[in-house]
């Protein structure tokens, strides 16, 4: 592992090491540059994760104060948690599920392809999915995705079993153990999925991909990266022409830091970016970095999203195995007959008892919510995500009346659900529920939206410097050296669990950034 | 199993339900305090053979024992289950008098809430009907001490050994190797679907 000086301004500096900044800072190297990662939170490994439900998030989870507005359910059930995601070495790819599925071709002109919906601010991306199915392949290589470059699906768990046997009777044609970043079988130094459960709890066999114990260590590997945890990022500078210049972060010992730098990538999920270019604001740039547009921190999206749980005569046995252990796409397309735009995915998941209490029907009590738990062996369980509409007014912000520990605004993040949010969550409902009716189930529950952990738009991709914060390399349209490098530069939210495309946006802006440092051009 | 062991540390802080700043602060000395909860689980309950001997105690520290008392009650109400022994409900009241101890507003809430609840009940809530205890709870939804119990019961009920062994959630696999070898797709009650949706495991 390398060390630079915090007065090199050779190095690239990205901030954030999880599926967008710990992908880029890995292809970064490998390319031979130099970079500094910087990652707020401390570095864990296999060996202590936590396979506990509440230990585990304390010890994984962003924890740091925020706050919530706005009529989503969220901000009632846990105004202090808007999103579940995580600050640690490799971010929230400890946390995540594994699913890795390919936007739609349609997704990417979802203004050309729904119109111009009243209430939402639609765009089309400015690339095509042809332009990143190159990509997509690398990612999916990389990521060991099962269904891709000849690694098996992953064998169905009970959970599976129940939502397979629901979706034929009901007519669904496509319902399979999904493309997951799971290993299947032994692959890329990597043991194959033991079937534990706790895939939110990082996963202690390192089957599933995680940039903690892949791209990073391939990365250290180079000789080329210097990896700083806990280091949180104050502040990105400027100079006099108004390029980015250094970034300050409080290191470990509590101190602040100056590492100067030639280019800086900002990957610290869909709150977190947004926040550090607006607390990064200076004389030069009153409202923030790159934001001319007035864009950055709005069109937050965060997915449709909702959980059917369902009680059975029989033994399910839900928390064994994948998390995520299969999937039905039929409802994925755009169909805008069933009364909204955009498509949605049925994917299993399953909770331990001390969550499914927590996040089953927050603040309920009494004999109907414990009838779940009394029957807890014989639950099942899917997650409904769907495309959800941008909106201006759906935005992350600085709440100056609350401080953090480092003494900076806390984000908050407003958030009310579009009318198209709404009926789609209905339908998702009503066919979730169906599925397991016809499965046999003797009771369902329609379990409102988890925190968000699919977190994206904040910093959107445009053609038009007007409509968005970063062009289609991810380079901010204000500031040639500055980059956005996760889920925030999504022009729309698709329908698809979002890791993927993270993965392969940084993997294509890594090339960029290459080619543009050794044409000096930045 | 021991008791002791059975209960959970106060280690709940990081729970979106209930963040409690950590700061030590005086007992004032209104409450009586040193309470101490006693049962026995039912010779039927799983846990019994779990547990080396049937009868249990808890002692608070802040909490006197009619408050303790009050609050597995509540908890009860809040969340009733068939079967599910007090012992696990006694949780609860360890876990607020943890909360009491350290900060005397939260001792002062916790007080005031029960004497609102026996007043309610028409004198004892402890000692008042279902009927007339449900009443009571509910009279007080919406209050701070409401919300304070019923959120902390997420965690103090359905966060221990003693309620995993109850509903039959086995907690961590790892040290298990977890389900490939032991019944992750042992579902037999519905067909199994084919290889194409399914594939085998993983064979070395």
């Amino acid at each position: 592992m390398a060390k630079f000086e915090l007065n090199d301004d050779s190095v690239v500096v990205v901030i954030g090491s999880g599926a967008g900044g710990g992908t880029l800072a890995n292809e970064l190297c490998q390319k031979g540059v130099n970079v500094v990662l910087l990652e707020a939170g401390k570095r864990e490994s296999t060996a202590t994760f936590i396979n506990d439900e509440w230990n585990s998030f304390g010890q994984l989870a962003w924890l740091d104060k925020r706050t919530t507005s706005g009529t989503w359910r969220v901000a009632k059930d846990f105004s202090g948690l808007p999103a579940w995601i995580c600050k640690t070495v490799g971010g929230t790819t400890t946390h995540w599920a594994g699913a890795s599925l390919r936007l739609h071709e349609h997704e990417f002109r979802a203004r050309t392809v729904y119109g111009d919906i009243k209430g939402a601010s639609l765009l089309d991306w400015p690339l095509t999915l042809k332009d990143l199915e190159p990509f997509y392949s690398k990612a999916e290589d990389k990521l060991g995705v099962t269904r891709t470059h000849d690694v098996p699906g992953l064998p169905g768990n009970n959970n599976f079993k129940v939502m397979y046997a629901g979706a034929k009777k009901v007519g669904y044609k496509d319902c399979n153990t999904g493309h997951m970043a799971i290993n299947s079988r032994p692959r890329a130094d990597r043991g194959h999925c033991l079937q534990m459960g706790f895939c939110f709890q990082g996963c202690k066999s390192g089957a599933k991909w995680s940039t903690l114990y892949t791209e990073i260590p391939a990365a250290e590997k180079t000789g080329k990266l210097d990896l700083r945890p806990q280091s949180h990022v104050l502040k990105i500078e400027h100079n006099d022409a108004g390029k980015v210049s250094a970034v300050v972060y409080r290191d470990a010992d509590g101190k602040d830091q100056r590492q100067k730098a030639r280019v800086v990538c900002v990957a610290g999920n869909s709150i977190e970016t947004p926040r550090l270019l607006l607390l990064s604001a200076s004389p030069k740039y009153p409202d923030g970095l790159a934001n001319s547009s007035g864009q950055v921190g709005r069109n937050y999206m965060r997915h449709m999203t909702g959980s059917v749980y369902a009680v059975f005569n029989e033994p399910v046995n839900m928390y064994r195995g994948t998390t995520m252990a299969g999937i039905i796409t039929d409802e994925a397309g755009n169909d805008p007959k069933r009364g909204f735009v955009g498509g949605y995915e049925m994917e299993t998941l399953a909770l331990g008892l001390p969550f499914l209490a927590a996040f089953l029907d927050p603040g309920a009590w009494g004999p109907e919510f414990t009838y779940f738990l009394d029957n807890y062996t014989r639950m099942a369980g899917m997650w409904l995500v769907g495309e959800d509409m941008p909106r201006p007014t759906n935005r992350v912000t600085l709440n100056s009346a609350e401080k953090d520990q480092y003494g900076l605004p806390v984000p908050n993040v407003h958030f009310d659900d579009h009318e198209n949010d709404v009926a789609m969550r209905n339908h998702a409902y009503a066919a979730g529920e169906k599925v397991y009716q016809a499965a046999g189930a003797v009771k369902t529950f329609r379990t409102p939206p988890y925190p968000s952990t699919h977190n994206l738009g904040t910093c959107r991709m445009s053609a038009n410097p007007r409509d968005g914060v970063c062009n289609k390399w991810g380079q901010t349209h204000d500031i040639a050296n500055l980059f956005v490098s996760d889920g925030s530069q999504f022009t729309t939210g698709g329908a698809e669990n979002p890791t993927l495309t993270i993965v392969t946006l940084a993997i294509r802006q890594a090339g960029y950034v290459a080619e543009q440092l050794s044409k000096r051009s930045i | 199993m021991d008791i002791h062991r059975l209960t959970l540390s106060d280690d709940h802080e990081h729970g979106p339900e209930q963040p409690r700043p950590q700061i030590a602060l005086t007992r004032r000395e209104f409450l009586k305090g040193a309470g101490i909860l006693t049962g026995t689980l039912a010779a039927s309950s799983i846990l019994s053979a779990l547990a080396p001997s049937r009868a249990w105690a808890l002692e608070l520290k802040t909490l006197a024992s009619a408050q303790g008392d009050a609050l597995v009650q509540m908890g009860k109400v809040l969340y009733p289950h068939k079967g599910l022994p007090d012992a696990v409900y006694a949780l609860l009241a360890k876990d607020l008098d943890g909360a009491a101890g350290k900060d005397p507003n939260s001792a002062q809430m916790l007080g005031e809430g029960i004497a609102a609840l026996d007043k309610a009940a028409g004198g004892s809530f402890v000692t008042a009907s279902d009927a007339k205890k449900l009443e009571a709870v509910k009279s007080l939804e919406g209050t701070p001490f409401f919300k304070t119990v019923r959120g902390q019961c997420i965690t103090s009920l359905y966060n221990n050994e003693m309620a995993f062994a109850h509903f039959g959630y086995p907690g961590p696999s790892w040290d298990k190797g977890g389900y490939f070898t032991r019944g992750f797709g042992d579902l037999k009650w519905l067909p199994d679907p084919p290889g194409s949706a399914s594939p085998a495991p993983y064979k070395a």
